[in-house]
C-alpha cells in the first residue's frame, strides 16, 4: 500500500557539482563573528548543514564547523532553534 | 609575542562605565605581564541567542591582544573570578584583523528587532498543508488499487 514514488523527484536532484563558496581568490574568510554568513550554513533548527548540500570543500567545512561552534559558545547563534 | 583575540560577555545590568572598568582591569593584567592591547571594540548590549545565567542580553567586548601567554592566563584567571563576566573566549590568531570587525561593520544595519514576531504562525500552517497533501496521496493510491481490483475482476 505504501508505495513511495521517488523516480520523478530523483531526476531534479541530479545536478552538477558547484565550486566551494570559500575557495578561490576573493572568497569570504570564515569568521566565528560573522553571524550572517554562518547562518547560511545552518539549518532552520540550527544544525550545521552537510557539505554535500552546500558544496563547501572538506577543508573549509572543518573550518566552518569550528567557527559555528565558537559562535554558538559565545551565544551569537543558538544551539537549537525550535 | 603571540597574538590573541579575546571576546567576553559582561552581565546585562552593569553600566557601560562598569564595562570600561572591566576592560581597564584586564588591560592592566595584560600590561603588567609585558603585553599590550592592540585594539578594543565594544559591540554594546547585544541580545544573546540563549540565556546565560538568566541573562538575555550581554555587553560584548572584543580585545585584540599582543602578549606572552602568561599574561593571557592571568587575564583569564581574573575573568573566571569576576562575576560580571558571563563568558569569555580567547583564541590565538595568526594575524589581527585590520579595521573594525564584521560585527561593527554590520552594526548600523542591525537594529534590535523585538522578538514579538510570532514564529509559530508559519509553523502552525505547515503541518496542515502536509496533512492535506498526504490525504490526497492516500486517495490516489486507493483509487489506483480499486482500478487494479476492477481489472482483475474483469479478467
Amino acid at each position: 500500500m505504501s508505495v513511495v514514488e521517488s523516480a520523478p523527484s530523483r531526476l531534479s536532484f541530479f545536478r552538477r557539482r558547484k565550486n566551494c563558496p570559500f575557495s578561490g581568490p576573493n572568497a569570504p574568510k570564515i569568521d566565528y563573528k560573522d553571524v550572517k554568513t554562518l547562518g547560511r550554513y545552518t539549518s532552520e533548527r540550527g544544525k550545521i548543514v552537510p557539505s554535500r548540500i552546500t558544496s563547501v570543500s572538506a577543508k573549509k567545512q572543518r573550518e566552518l564547523a569550528k567557527a559555528i561552534k565558537r559562535a554558538r559558545f559565545m551565544a551569537l547563534i543558538p544551539y537549537v532553534l525550535s | 609575542m603571540a597574538l590573541y583575540e579575546c571576546v567576553f560577555i559582561a552581565r546585562q545590568d552593569i553600566t557601560s562605565a562598569q564595562v570600561d572598568g572591566l576592560i581597564e582591569q584586564f588591560e592592566t593584567a595584560i600590561t603588567e605581564n609585558g603585553g599590550s592591547i592592540v585594539k578594543r571594540e565594544l559591540w554594546g548590549l547585544r541580545s544573546m541567542a540563549y540565556k546565560i545565567k538568566k541573562n538575555r542580553k550581554g555587553h560584548y567586548v572584543l580585545l585584540n591582544i599582543d602578549s606572552p601567554a602568561a599574561a593571557v592566563h592571568e587575564m583569564e584567571r581574573q575573568m573566571r573570578i569576576n562575576e560580571d563576566v558571563l563568558r569569555y573566549m580567547t583564541l590565538a590568531v595568526d594575524e589581527h584583523e585590520e579595521g573594525p570587525s564584521i560585527v561593527m561593520r554590520n552594526k548600523d544595519r542591525v537594529d534590535e528587532r523585538p522578538r514579538s514576531r510570532p514564529r509559530f504562525d508559519r509553523d502552525a500552517a505547515k503541518p496542515d498543508r502536509d496533512a492535506s497533501a498526504e490525504k490526497a496521496k492516500v486517495a490516489d493510491v486507493a483509487s489506483a488499487d480499486d482500478k487494479v481490483k476492477a481489472e482483475g475482476a474483469e479478467a
